[in-house]
């Protein structure tokens, strides 16, 4: 048992490196989306303390909005385009309609709203587009489908060439937000706001903007999430299950901090695969993905409730 | 003038600690047990037993267990389903293991492991507060679903991976199984939910009680003026996930008959985090109605337009339930964060004065 | 305390018993020095007060005497015997009560229950008998409800008992958290700037009250405020402290004529 746990995986490691790439690799694909997903997260936590549980669902819906729409003829393009428009709607609907009567109210409320606001896509996903699984429309959209193979040390690593666009989108996006985040006035006050409500709204932009524009971007990497993940998996309502990963990715990283959710989903991806592979699937019967990264997450927080880039808080009365 | 307190004078503490000081309250709680206790058994079909009462007791049970939890520590949990799961596998454990073994003592012994497994869930919760917290409880859920999933031990080698309730016979009268009257469960289900109501209750109004909501409003405070406030939130995980266990068990071998590890996923936690929201956080009444209107509403969805001759297909029932169900919480949070509870408390506050304006 | 067979006009004097030995007292934050040995000692049965600028460590001290924090260096004698490290819970068990700067009431909770919460510290009946409401649980409760009732009464707060502490006033809350402090009928009682953001009649009205408590109870009471017209009047001997260090200690009237004491309150460049 003892050299199953802490022997045995090594010695595999070593054996087959390029097996191990190829493990590290498919890490890092779901790795870059888990955080691509908790940036969502983090940019609607800081701008207005919501803990936004709809970021799973609004991946499920964006992704079937674009698709629903292809189905009915529209071009592929413009699909995308209307899916945007239609993820600015429901950002300002949500604002509007959810968001503002609610202003002020405790944490757990707004929490608790955004799972109503779950609810509702999910039902109004399914009456309109139906519950049945669909196909991401990754060919309309000019999304390569082979392969790149490669043969380090005369193994092999095999990169889908969707994935690999998935990565490059997925980083460009991340680069694009820290870009908008550091660059722009717009960016700065919603990074301030985190830290300094007033101060923020003193730069003249108004509270409802901003929230509009975090949900829109959340509505923009919930589409590019839901792109790049039904191309491998499918358009279901399961895909909402990957954006639960981003939350133990939050746990790490901490809730509000942007290092930390590109870190810290990068990280998860990783080990979760590897963790999979090398002891869940040989020692527990696999499958260990669904819980994996909950558990490190406590673990990790155990030692340092803080998070892995988190200062330590001292309390005071 | 129905619900006048004028007159009602207490003349010791004892009095005014009595559980309905207020006399219409009694008379209130009077009519419903009657209710409960004769009216609807005497007059309840088999799909009102199985849609409706049994369902909205089991769920009122665990929503209470939570709420315990959430509404009065504090400590906000996503993972109810897990230990209801917990629950209902010890209980299927021990009467397929020592059959023997009288239905409801092995019903309200499973409570006992999944307070076990409550407590060492809620030891992250020393460390870790609020959204990080819930986080945590998330590991249970996926950690421990996946569990029942995978050992095998714990649905004695199924070949399906479920878990069938067997006849269980009590007094010569069967309880649980397929052979069950819908009218024994019924009450076998209406008695347990009482009697632990009526225990939390008693616990959430004394020290215990007012332990936990101190650690939920100020836990630095609370510590401070000498809670250990290890000890307040272990407690609070013991006996609500002993309760949401129970819970589990009922709802397994009371209701649903059989089960699948996915049973317990997490649209069953998040089933009763909207009842304890929706009813009312840090609320015993709240559970009671929060689950009659997230059990009631489908039903009503589902026969309405049938009965008023607009046939709607069931999935789309389904649907349009889900959706509801969303907008409702939406609703009631931006009306009235506190819930139906704190409605009920409003109205009656009205009605006290009824029918002067002051 | 809140005997019944004790003549309510006991009168405890002064005494010069030392209740509380702080002695060289040092709390460092990182690198940051916030109180840099302090000994000073509170007498059984007076009103001892801290003052002194903001930033003196003042609220470092109390939450040190509290245990909320741990000094760095430095021990405490409490009731003759040293005080060994503690979490802050078993602290108040010791029979030390306090009160918040920015009131740390439980809002979700009448007056009545949170005065109820100064009582936990003396209640300890089982979870089995709180669930069936029976026995220890039951007596329990009546008899902690009985002491709390004269808390309540001593306050003049009886009118607002059913009221959730949300709805009070600013003033009625700082009230009510004396109070939950005197349910615990602590040794020691510890008030963190206890007229802060009050108005003239309120101030009046939680100077007599404190000075009842020291009369009529004998309790022991160490303080921190910024009025010090307030502190004048009420301590018996007051502890100046500014940047962390120790600057005064005496009478009011020592205080007031020491030279560093005065440097430190109008501003003299160190």
């Amino acid at each position: 048992m003892l050299n199953q746990i802490f022997v045995a995986p090594f010695v595999d490691m070593f054996a087959a490196p390029d097996f191990l790439l190829q493990v590290l690799w498919e890490g890092l694909v779901s790795g870059i989306l888990y955080a691509l997903i908790a940036l969502g997260f983090v940019l609607i936590f800081r701008s207005s303390r919501i803990f936004n549980f709809a970021q799973g669902i609004m991946v499920v819906f964006a992704a079937l909005t674009l698709v629903g729409l292809y189905e009915m003829g529209v071009p592929a393009w413009v699909s995308v385009v209307l899916t945007l428009g239609v993820m600015f709607i429901l950002a300002v609907s949500i604002e509007k309609i959810v968001l503002r009567p609610l202003v002020g109210q405790p944490d757990i409320i707004l929490f608790m709203a955004t799972i109503g606001i779950t609810l509702f896509l999910i039902g109004l996903g399914e009456i309109i587009f139906g519950g049945e699984n669909k196909v991401m429309i990754t060919e309309a959209l000019g999304i390569p489908t082979g392969s790149v193979v490669f043969e380090p040390w005369g193994g092999l690593l095999i990169l889908e060439e969707k994935d690999i666009t998935a990565v490059g989108v997925a980083g460009m996006l991340v680069v694009a937000l820290l870009l908008f985040l550091n660059k722009t006035r717009m960016g700065r006050a919603i990074r301030a706001l985190g830290d300094d409500p007033q101060a923020a709204l003193s730069v003249g932009i108004s509270l409802q903007t901003i929230w509009v524009l975090v949900w829109f971007i959340a509505g923009i990497i919930a589409l590019v999430t839901g792109v790049a993940w039904g191309a491998r998996a499918g358009v279901s309502f399961a895909l909402e299950v990957i954006a639960y990963k981003a939350l133990p990715v939050l746990m790490l990283g901490g809730l509000e901090s942007i290092t930390g959710a590109i870190i810290g989903g990068l990280m998860i991806g990783m080990l979760e695969k590897l963790f999979e592979i090398y002891w869940g699937q040989p020692i527990l019967g696999g499958n260990t993905e669904t819980w994996f990264a909950f558990v490190l997450a406590l673990i990790v927080l155990l030692f340092r409730p803080q998070g892995l880039f988190g200062e330590k808080i001292i309390e005071r009365v | 003038m129905l619900y006048r307190t004028a007159g009602q004078f207490k003349t010791s503490y004892k009095a005014d600690q009595a559980l309905f000081p207020v006399k219409q309250d009694a008379i209130l709680l009077g009519v419903i047990l009657v209710f409960a206790w004769v009216v609807f058994p005497l007059a309840a079909s088999e799909f009102t037993f199985q849609t409706l009462l049994i369902p909205i007791l089991i769920y009122a049970l665990a929503a209470m267990g939570l709420n315990i939890l959430t509404g009065y520590a504090g400590q906000l949990s996503l993972g109810t389903a897990a230990f209801m799961g917990v629950g209902a596998y010890a209980c299927y454990k021990m009467v397929t293991l020592m059959p023997w073994m009288n239905p409801i003592v092995a019903i309200l012994l499973s409570g006992v492991f999944s307070a076990g497994v409550g407590v060492a869930f809620g030891i992250p919760s020393l460390r870790i507060k609020g959204f990080y917290l819930a986080i945590a409880t998330l590991a249970a859920q996926f950690f421990l679903v996946w569990l029942f999933e995978k050992w095998a031990w714990l649905y004695n080698y199924n070949a399906s991976g479920a878990i069938q309730v067997p006849n269980l016979e009590m007094f010569g009268v069967y309880v649980a199984g397929p052979q069950a009257d819908s009218l024994v469960q019924y009450y076998v289900v209406l008695a347990i939910v009482s009697v632990m109501t009526m225990l939390c209750i008693n616990l959430t109004r004394g020290t215990l009680g007012r332990t936990w909501k101190a650690t939920r409003d100020v836990d630095i405070a609370a510590e401070l003026i000498g809670i250990n406030l290890m000890k307040s939130k272990l407690t609070a995980f013991m006996v609500s996930s002993y309760i949401v266990g129970v819970a589990g068990a009922l709802f397994v071998f009371m209701w649903r008959g059989a089960a699948e590890p996915n049973l317990f996923d997490i649209p069953l936690s998040f089933r009763i985090l909207f009842i304890a929201i929706i009813g009312g956080l840090g609320s015993i009444l709240g559970n009671y109605l929060g689950a009659i209107l997230i059990v009631g509403l489908p039903v009503v969805l589902g026969t309405l337009p049938a009965a008023l001759g607009v046939p709607i297909a069931s999935s789309m029932v389904e649907h349009i339930n889900v959706m509801m169900v969303g907008a409702l919480i939406i609703f009631f949070l931006i009306i009235e964060p506190h819930g139906l509870a704190q409605l009920w408390r409003l109205i009656r506050e009205k009605l006290i004065i009824w029918p002067f304006p002051h | 305390m809140l005997d019944d067979t004790k003549p309510a006009s006991a009168g405890q004097t002064v005494t010069d018993i030392a209740l509380m030995e702080l002695q060289n007292i040092t709390l460092r934050f990182g690198g940051v020095v916030a109180i840099n040995d302090i000994s000073f000692d509170i007498r059984q049965g007076e009103v001892r007060a801290i003052i002194g600028p903001n930033g003196a460590g003042k609220s470092s001290m109390l939450n040190i005497i509290s245990g909320f924090y741990t000094p760095s260096e430095g021990q405490i004698l409490y009731k003759g015997a040293p005080r060994p490290a503690m979490r802050p819970y078993e602290v108040a068990r010791t029979g030390v009560a306090r009160t918040f700067q920015n009131i740390a009431l439980f809002e979700g909770m009448t007056v009545l229950d949170n005065v109820m919460t100064g009582r936990l510290t003396h209640m300890n009946a089982g979870i089995f008998s709180q669930a069936l409401w029976l026995g220890k649980a039951r007596n329990e409760e009546i008899a902690n409800r009985e002491i709390v009732e004269k808390v309540i009464d001593f306050l003049e707060i009886q009118n607002i008992r059913k009221t959730p502490v949300g709805r009070l006033s600013y003033g009625l809350k700082k009230r009510v958290e004396l109070a939950r402090a005197l349910a615990a009928e602590p040794s020691i009682l510890l008030l963190d700037e206890p007229m802060a953001g009050m108005n003239v009649e309120e101030k009046e009205d939680m100077s007599r009250f404190i000075l009842d408590v020291n009369d009529e109870f004998g309790t022991t009471i160490a303080l921190i405020e910024h009025d010090m017209g307030v502190v004048m009047d009420l301590s018996d001997r007051v502890v100046v402290m500014d940047y962390g260090k120790k600057i005064g200690d005496g009478t009011p009237d020592e205080v007031r004529n020491n030279q560093d004491v005065i440097d430190a309150y109008l501003g003299v460049a160190h």
